[in-house]
């Protein structure tokens, strides 16, 4: 291989060495080898993890049945080593998690393009700049440090009066029906808006930063408002991108385990009334794994279960909005 | 400057640099009777760059007034100034006089987006809506709140844009299947459609190819019956073609070595390409400069 290209300078044969390898003739379907195994690791742990969280689990859904613990809303733990003698029904933790989610998308999602199309359309170019930064650095703070200013600070000092003031006013609509207590499904998830804010954000900016400008001069040239050429304009050319944006935000906040946990109140059961408390599923394994006995193990397992299968509904369902709306404005991204 | 009444038909007389072939159109010059536009002492900055300067031009009503000159002589920066685009622009600002039918364009009462609805802009690149051929007429009348048949609107929109014949079996299909010339007359009729006094176009031709383009002109002429048509343009044929009067620019150097475009003079189109008043006006049509 490459120690014979000395001697291919040969007068009569020069072409022959030019079409040797130099650098090995294996070397190229041994990198396309080992970069489809190393793409193949992914599927194969993702399989593990199903085949293995599900096998554990396994005994709970066979007593409670699947959609029995899905929907059923007691949760017993029993004591036993070997098998289920609790109740186990998980609705309360994936009823939770679905509020606090949602919560926080639909305060988040507007938010975030908001401050995406400022950061890019409005805001001056020196302050643009060092924004944009303080997004990216925000996306990164550790999801405990929300939890804890979240308690300590901004549920008394903000959230706290705010319901009150909330209550007050619209205490007779079944969302907002008192008591209030601070923590709840309605703090937990504007702890959450926040804590998912900056990434999307920062994704939502990537998006409408390369959003053509003859487009929106056109629009501006037409005697639009800002707000008109945001939604008339820029929006729906980024719209495929906007729906990933909220995608991974919702990825986030329905797998968030620390804030919430600190945030929604801990309690087990469940309400129409956004100043509940309740658990999420990720909050609630957080806070028992550590002491339950056996069979509540087998249950939690079967949380984490629900918890990705949720998850893996509502990745489904966004992928179809995209493919469905993508198709109907004729997006070439998608 | 001439602001007579007087009939002067275009292409009776052989111009210096243009062939009189290249006058397509035989009309009699509109007077620029009470002007649209009365631009007086006009200078407009970008940052501390003072880019152009001291521009003084009329535009008269229903004809179309062309803008030539070399670049950076400052022709599209004084378009976008008519319809306010330039706010948009950061570290923009002007400094001088714009009316409008005698009033102040940048008078702080005026709310640029109504500035802009009266005066609608072409630019250069055609840039259709990512929509269909229909929403992007509609797209205009929609934001304006406009309560009638959207269907005969956009009938009649494309057909006063030279467009219905070819694209009235597919409305609903997006505008970006069209050719670049379709795509710019689309742009037109999407100015129109929002019915403007004004259509300012900045170098609507200049990514079309030579039928496109004529096409393109014999839209604007059509179109000058009804609007008022300002267009900068790098082509002096194309100038000379279309328009009646022609604002002629040129790009200078200042004592302290900046850059700055202004108006060398404006005319009657025939009198600017046949018997032009200033050297420089000469030297550039007859291609001796630019």
């Amino acid at each position: 291989m490459s120690t014979e290209a000395p001697e291919a300078p040969a007068p009569e044969e020069p072409r022959r060495g030019t079409l040797r390898s130099s650098k090995g003739r294996m070397a190229d379907p041994l990198f396309k080898w080992a970069v489809t195994a190393c793409g193949t690791i992914v599927l194969v742990l993702l399989a593990l993890m199903v085949l293995r969280t599900t096998s554990e689990a396994w005994p709970v859904f066979a007593k409670e049945g699947f959609f029995g613990f899905l929907f059923g809303d007691e949760w017993t733990s029993g004591g036993s080593r070997s098998e289920i003698t609790g109740t186990y029904g998980a609705w309360p933790f994936i009823y939770g998690t679905l509020v606090t989610s949602t919560i926080a998308i639909v305060i988040a999602l507007p938010l975030a393009i908001m401050v995406a199309f400022y950061l890019t359309h409005l805001a001056p170019r020196r302050l643009a700049k060092p924004l944009s930064y303080t997004v990216e650095l925000l996306a990164a703070v550790p999801s405990v440090i929300f939890g804890l200013w979240g308690l300590h600070w901004f549920l008394p000092n903000v959230l706290r009066p705010f319901f009150e003031l909330l209550e007050g006013v619209l205490g007779w609509f079944f969302l907002f029906e008192g008591p209030v207590r601070g923590v709840g499904y309605l703090a937990a998830g504007i702890v959450l808006a926040i804590m998912i804010l900056p990434i999307m954000t920062a994704i939502i900016r990537e998006v409408i930063v390369v959003h053509p400008i003859d487009q929106r001069m056109a629009a501006y040239a037409l005697g639009s408002t800002r707000w008109e050429v945001l939604r008339h304009v820029v929006l729906p050319a980024s719209f495929s991108g906007i729906v990933a944006a909220a995608m991974l935000g919702l990825g986030r906040a329905l797998g968030e385990t620390i804030a919430v946990l600190m945030l929604i109140g801990g309690s087990q059961a469940w309400g129409a009334s956004l100043f509940g408390t309740g658990s999420s599923m990720a909050s609630h394994i957080a806070a028992t794994f550590g002491e339950a006995s056996p069979e509540a193990r087998t249950a939690l397992m079967a949380i984490g279960v629900a918890l990705f299968l949720v998850t893996m509904i509502v990745n489904i369902l966004a992928r179809v909005i995209v493919w469905r709306l993508g198709r109907m404005t004729g997006d070439a991204a998608v | 400057m001439s602001v007579s009444n007087t009939a002067t038909p275009r292409g009776t007389e052989s111009g210096r640099g243009i062939a009189p072939d290249t006058v397509r159109y035989n009309r009699e010059v509109p007077g620029l009777g009470d002007p649209v536009f009365d631009i007086s002492d006009l200078s407009i900055y970008y940052g501390a760059n003072k880019a152009v300067r001291d521009v003084n031009l009329k535009v008269g009503p229903r004809q179309i007034t062309a803008m030539i000159g070399p670049s950076g002589c400052g022709k599209s920066t004084v378009l976008r100034t008519l319809n306010r685009m330039n706010d948009l622009i950061p570290g923009a600002r002007v400094e001088g006089k714009v009316t409008y039918h005698g009033e102040d364009l940048y008078a702080s009462e005026v709310d640029p987006i109504e500035v802009r609805r009266r005066i609608g802009m072409v630019f250069q690149k055609p840039n259709p809506f990512p929509k269909s051929i229909y929403d992007n007429i509609a797209y205009g009348p929609r934001i304006n709140g406009l309560r009638g048949n959207m269907d005969d609107l956009v009938e009649e929109t494309l057909t006063k844009a030279a467009l219905w014949d070819e694209v009235k079996d597919k409305l609903k299909e997006s505008a970006f299947a069209l050719s670049g010339g379709q795509q710019q007359r689309l742009c037109i009729a999407r100015t129109i459609a929002v019915n403007p006094e004004v259509i300012l176009m900045d170098e609507p031709c200049s990514a079309l190819d030579p039928i496109a383009t004529l096409k393109i002109e014999d839209l604007m002429y059509e179109l000058a019956a009804e609007f008022t048509i300002v267009i900068v343009t790098h082509n002096m044929q194309q100038a000379a073609r279309v328009s009646d009067r022609t604002a002629f620019f040129t790009a200078g150097v200042d004592d302290a070595g900046d850059r700055y475009g202004s108006l060398v003079e404006f005319d009657e189109t025939a009198t600017i390409f046949s018997k032009p008043a200033d050297q420089r006006t000469e030297d550039y049509i007859s291609g001796r400069f630019g």
